[in-house]
């Protein structure tokens, strides 16, 4: 009955449109499956043996993508209930643990956002011990340090946005590093050289802490602007330095293994 | 009676010894020596029966010590409980890492084929890879939403710019930063220091050229490559990380793991200044006026640690490597290996005279 049932959704017209192959019985429609789905097309159809044990690359890269993915859903969630001014923004987070029935999406977004981190450093370190960045996976591993700073910034702008003494005290010291920046933060060195006629160029309202926090202390110019850092623009990065990341993998001749 | 009591007086007097190992210098040195054990014996090392001896013992140490209330308190912190799975992650993964590692040398030495040989056996990704990818995808949301039950997400008192908490720390990710701030001035650790640790990691496979131990676990084919790798992320990293998540309190003290976190232990003072070393101590005068005069000793220092450091080193540890890799990469490969090393050295130098700068020319914010 069911097997029919089945059968008949999978001979039908819907089901022919989406999926243009038959059941991935045989090499030829499984190699088909893979070709012709855009999201799986990110693989390739076949692959090393070695490359798909687990104990080799731990599948830390997946996790970590997977983690990206979770970030992403509940992210969206939390947007909806959450507003980036002073006012709101400490009251809607508690909200949203006071009123919501069975929320989980803060808890959600918060562990998955500290596993992602672990996640992403071990995946470097398994990278590292496989001798997997030697040629041609060079500018790979270039491309994951890049999204390894990415996601720890993630990380940095995520924290300010609960608006707690943790997050604005968390914030005011990682972001107290920006005015010693050599050249371009008041107390760096080298700032004081940078002068017309005696008139400091670098000052406290114009440096890269400045820059940074929009501001001279945390204030609401730094949670709207790390707000848009953090839900825009690091997210649309990280995700165009993926597809590099994943189409290189594929590029380079797939999961390394011994030549 | 008599024996409940000195019962407990032993449980407290191991736990004071603890808290001294577990004071900066004796830790580093003791996980340094630790990692040195580790990589000259692997391969007995990682061998199952022993591995999971070790890790019984690690996980039993730390179920007994959260019995202590202070311990407990610290690593039960809601935000700190992703910092003890990293611990015993990395410890784990290290293990995996060098078992295929040893089994891999082994079969090397004796010719045999590697752990990952039949590196042309493909199989197809649908069934093979998707089916795996599907259950890890199922396990991680499962374990995931358990650990969201379980842990509620924490939230402080409103954000308030009139009262800083003490101590005040940086995201955990960033504590080995704020960790070298106990060291380095902000713009060397806070921004210097980064950047080059940034670049370093980019720089990593244009300046490796061992064509060996491409695409499989070993650890005999490129020694200093992984050791060098493993002190910087072990021990300059997750290390510095544990350390300024469960062992730095008020004041930014340094507290052991069975201590209370006293508020009113003063911070700690630093004050012998390089330049006071050589003018007042060494050569029995007053310091000179003018400050580039002052810092010169420390600058000739520095300056030569970076000049005589690359040549030195190739001529007394990497003769071979040299030829491998050529000049301008083994310069590169050379400072930012010194960069890295920069940190041990000011660790001792400060334990052991209590230095503050190297180089202080305070009036342009440029302290080494
Ligand atoms: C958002 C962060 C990242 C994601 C989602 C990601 C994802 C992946 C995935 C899924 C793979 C396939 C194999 C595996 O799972 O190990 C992979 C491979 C690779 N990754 Fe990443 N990665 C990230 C960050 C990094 C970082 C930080 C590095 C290095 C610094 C890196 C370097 C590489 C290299 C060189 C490969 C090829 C490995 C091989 O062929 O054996 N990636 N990555």
């Amino acid at each position: 009955m069911l097997a029919r049932f089945g059968n008949w959704v999978r001979e039908g017209q819907v089901w022919g449109s989406i999926f243009r192959h038959g059941v991935p019985r045989d090499r030829r429609t499984r190699a088909m499956a893979i070709l012709s789905n855009v999201f799986l097309h990110l693989h390739p159809v076949a692959i090393r043996k070695s490359g798909i044990r687990l104990s080799f690359t731990w599948c830390m890269g997946g996790l970590t993508f997977f983690l990206f993915l979770v970030e992403v859903v509940t992210g969206v969630l939390l947007m909806f209930y959450y507003r980036p001014v002073v006012e709101y923004a400490y009251f809607d987070i508690q909200g949203l643990g006071a009123h919501v029935t069975l929320g989980l999406m803060r808890e959600l977004h918060r562990w998955g956002a500290h596993a992602m981190i672990i996640a992403i450093w071990l995946h470097m370190l398994r990278v590292f011990l496989t001798g997997s960045y030697k040629p041609p996976r060079e500018f790979n591993w270039s491309v994951g340090v890049i999204l390894l700073v990415l996601t720890m910034l993630l990380s940095f702008t995520g924290y300010l946005l609960p608006w707690d003494q943790l997050a604005m005290w968390a914030i005011t010291v990682g972001s107290n590093m920006a005015r010693a920046t050599p050249g371009v933060g008041t107390e760096g060195p080298m700032s004081s050289f940078i002068q017309i006629g005696g008139v400091p160029l670098v000052h406290a309202g114009d440096d890269a802490r400045f820059g940074l926090l929009a501001g001279t202390f945390v204030g609401p110019n730094a949670l709207l602007r790390f707000y848009v850092l953090h839900c825009v623009f690091i997210p649309v990065v990280v995700t165009v330095l993926l597809a590099v990341h994943f189409w290189r993998i594929r590029k380079d001749g797939g999961i390394s293994g011994p030549l | 009676m008599y024996s409940v009591l000195a019962a407990a007086s032993a449980v407290e007097s191991i736990k004071d010894a603890i808290n001294t190992i577990c004071q900066p210098a004796p830790f580093l040195i003791i996980a340094v020596v630790g990692l040195a054990l580790f990589l000259a014996g692997y391969r007995t090392i990682t061998r199952p029966p022993v591995a999971a001896a070790l890790g019984a013992l690690a996980v039993l140490a730390f179920l007994v010590s959260c019995l202590d209330s202070d311990f407990f308190l610290i690593i039960s912190k809601a935000d700190n409980v992703p910092i003890v799975m990293m611990m015993f992650a990395v410890g784990f993964f290290l293990w995996l890492a060098f078992r295929q590692a040893a089994v891999n040398d082994h079969a090397i030495e004796t010719g045999r084929p590697l752990f990952e040989a039949g590196s042309d056996d493909k199989v197809l990704v649908w069934p093979d890879l998707v089916y795996i990818e599907l259950i890890a995808l199922v396990l991680c949301t499962a374990l995931l939403n358990v650990w969201a039950i379980l842990l509620k997400a924490p939230l402080e008192q409103p954000a308030d710019p009139s009262t800083a908490p003490n101590p005040a720390k940086a995201p955990w990710y960033f504590l080995g930063l704020q960790e070298m701030l106990v060291y380095f001035d902000p713009w060397l650790a806070g921004v210097v220091l980064p950047g080059l640790i940034i670049l370093g990691l980019i720089a990593i496979p244009y300046i490796d050229k061992n064509p060996r131990g491409n695409g499989y676990y070993t650890f005999k084919e490129r020694p200093f490559a992984i050791a060098t790798f493993l002190v910087g992320f072990v021990i300059l990293w997750v290390l510095l990380i544990i350390f300024g998540t469960f062992l730095r309190g008020p004041n930014w003290n340094f507290f052991g793991p069975y201590e209370f976190w006293d508020m009113h232990r003063p911070a700690a003072l630093v004050n012998t200044e390089f330049h006071d070393l050589f003018w007042i101590n060494l050569m029995g005068r007053a310091l000179p006026e003018h400050y580039l005069l002052r810092e010169l000793p420390g600058i000739v220092l520095l300056g030569a640690y970076f000049a005589l450091g690359p040549p030195l080193l190739r001529l007394v540890f990497f003769r071979k490597m040299y030829r491998q890799m050529g000049f301008i990469r083994f310069s590169v490969m050379s400072i930012l290996l010194l960069v890295m090393l920069l940190m041990p050295i000011k660790m001792v130098l400060r334990w052991t005279l209590n230095l503050h700068y190297i180089v202080g020319i305070t009036e342009w914010f440029f302290n080494v």
